[in-house]
């Protein structure tokens, strides 16, 4: 597939090839597995921390986070399986897609890194995060604001949490500002792809179900930005193109994170746990 | 606290009469230096353990076989650190800070569970674990629930509550997998015999050969001995495993009506003390990836430490 054509389908909001193909009939169904899949696999890497954080705190809160996340995910799939008709439920979702039918951004998928990484990823997630909750507890669909209203409430402490950790640690000694820096400068670019409007994000917006995403941008970038300051950290100019996870165009690590996840459901077809 | 007041014959009488009416003792009571010692002994390792106990079921969290398991499993494990930091605070009630015994336990001077030395290898095992394993933590933590210890004993109360709720998630794990697939029931079959035995030696040694039993039920530290705990845990658990079809490891095992009690073969005491010294299957993988974690946190404690300076630094200024 060109290039042309690649945009062409993002613009139609059609995913341009494999089993997903037809989801352009049913843009909610897509829409909340990219919600979902965000959460699923930023919870797992999160739950790679438990047992090896820092400060005990950070096990008990990173853990605390990744339940969260697993648990907004949970719901989201749920609510995608019911949406699709198909039968599917969340763990169908979860553990019997590929990965080229994971939704998620790119951003979540990355290795957890050094705590640094894992705390300047949260931040740029959490930031965009509680924009965008706070604009679905509106949404038409009922079933979707409810499930928002209650993330929405985890969101805004995660954020605050995060953000403490970013301020903290680039306004700490010098090798921490030194390791923060780095990971703001190998994040900076994952983040535009939050913001990337395509079809079914214009189909749900028409419906009053979704939000926006491009005007959530600049708000963004203010309470970022802000952050960054105070953590004395300095914005990276990278001008890469990082997209692609939307349409199931993954980077090379989340085939690895599936491999894991999907291990026992997948070798053991029809067993209930 | 000195070596002479502790010696204090009418300070430890009174002391001891106070155990005698049943009453606990708070951290600001006088209280003998052995009690004291023999209670950051008991509370560090049950630390520990929480902390080194979340390694082999976190091992699991991320092949989970579904989101729900996923979820409570991490649960679990974020309990259990909120256990080990819970204990800590409780031991500086006792003059012992948290970064020193954890000091103790990074440099392998002080004990942890020796349960935890054991692989966790499929996912039975975190069934079992739940099951067996925080089946007889419960039974040990009931007992210490009324231990004279005040803090440590409303400690206990909560920690029980919640480590009911695991072995009632793990036993749960347990049965939908002895009612699977073939090859689940052989999953969990396998793991009930692996861990069989070194759930029964979580109690500790038979009375007679145990350091520091005596001391420990005459301060009422301990209320119950090792092998009577041991006996009410088989007790509990032989009629769960029959209920849902499984079997324990033990060819000497039956009931004697009379004393209504499920008699056991004989425990390998040799393991245990292998165990316990360091020569288990996972002593060594325990403590290095507790050292790792502590290791590559240290810039990370560092900084938090040198924005909090330079906060306050900031603060005072403002306020010049």
């Amino acid at each position: 597939m060109t290039e042309a054509r690649a945009q062409a389908a993002i613009a139609a909001g059609v995913a341009p090839t494999g089993p997903t193909a037809g989801v352009a009939g049913n843009p909610l169904f897509e829409y909340l597995c990219r919600m979902g899949d965000d959460r699923l696999v930023l919870g797992h890497r999160l739950s790679e921390w438990a047992g090896h954080a820092p400060i005990l705190e950070e096990d008990i809160a990173l853990s605390n986070f990744a339940l969260d996340f697993v648990g907004q995910a949970a719901a989201l799939l749920k609510l995608a399986g019911e949406v699709e008709g198909k039968g599917r439920d969340e763990d169908a979702l979860a553990y019997h897609r590929d990965e080229n039918e994971f939704r998620n951004v790119l951003l979540v998928e990355l290795p957890r890194g050094d705590f640094a990484f894992t705390m300047v990823r949260q931040y740029l997630f959490d930031a965009f995060d509680v924009l965008a909750l706070e604009r679905l507890v509106k949404s038409r669909h009922e079933v979707l604001a409810g499930i928002a209203a209650k993330a929405l409430k985890e969101a805004k402490y995660h954020a605050r949490h995060s953000g403490e950790w970013v301020v903290r640690l680039g306004d700490g000694t010098e090798e921490s500002h030194r390791r923060t820096q780095a990971a703001l400068d190998a994040l900076w670019s994952y983040p535009s792809e939050f913001f990337v409007a395509d079809g079914v994000d214009a189909a749900m917006v028409e419906q009053g179900i979704g939000l926006d995403l491009p005007s959530l941008k600049a708000p963004w970038e203010i309470t970022v930005r802000e952050t960054l300051t105070r953590a004395t950290l300095t914005v990276p100019n990278d001008p890469r193109i990082v997209r692609g996870g939307r349409l199931g165009r993954h980077s090379e690590h989340l085939g690895h994170m599936l491999a894991q996840m999907q291990i026992l459901p997948r070798s053991h077809p029809g067993a209930q746990w | 606290m000195t070596v002479a007041a502790a010696e204090d014959p009418v300070k430890l009488s009174e002391f001891e009469a106070r155990l005698e009416r049943g009453e606990t003792i708070e951290p600001k009571d006088w209280m003998p230096e052995k009690y004291r010692k023999q209670l950051i002994r008991m509370m560090s390792q049950h630390a520990h353990s929480e902390v080194v106990g979340m390694l082999p079921e976190g091992n699991w969290i991320t092949r989970a076989p579904s989101l729900r398991r996923k979820m409570v499993l991490l649960a679990k494990v974020q309990d259990e650190g909120g256990h080990g930091l819970y204990i800590y605070c409780g031991t500086e009630t006792l003059g012992v800070g948290r970064e020193e015994l954890i000091e103790q336990l990074l440099a392998g001077k002080a004990k942890y569970s020796s349960i935890f030395n054991y692989p966790t290898l499929t996912w039975a095992d975190i069934g079992v674990i739940g099951w067996l394993v925080d089946g007889a933590a419960i039974v040990n933590q009931t007992m210490l629930a009324k231990t004279s210890y005040g803090p440590y004993a409303r400690a206990m109360i909560r920690i029980c509550k919640e480590e009911n709720f695991h072995k009632r998630q793990g036993y749960e794990i347990c049965s939908v997998m002895a009612k699977g697939t073939p090859a689940q029931r052989a999953m969990v079959q396998d793991a009930v015999n692996r861990w069989w035995w070194p759930s029964l030696m979580m109690f500790g040694p038979s009375d007679g050969t145990s350091p520091n039993s005596a001391e420990l039920m005459r301060w009422r530290v301990k209320r119950e001995t090792n092998d009577a705990l041991r006996q009410r845990f088989v007790n509990l658990t032989i009629p769960q495993a029959q209920a849902i079809g499984l079997t324990v490891p033990d060819p000497d095992l039956r009931y004697n009506a009379e004393t209504e009690n499920w008699e056991f073969g004989a425990i390998d005491w040799s393991e245990f003390q292998a165990v316990i010294a360091g020569n288990g299957p996972c002593n060594r993988e325990r403590l290095a990836a507790r050292r790792k974690a502590h290791d590559e946190g240290a810039w990370v404690r560092a900084a938090a430490e040198a924005h909090a300076d330079k906060q306050a630094a900031r603060n005072s200024e403002h306020a010049a």
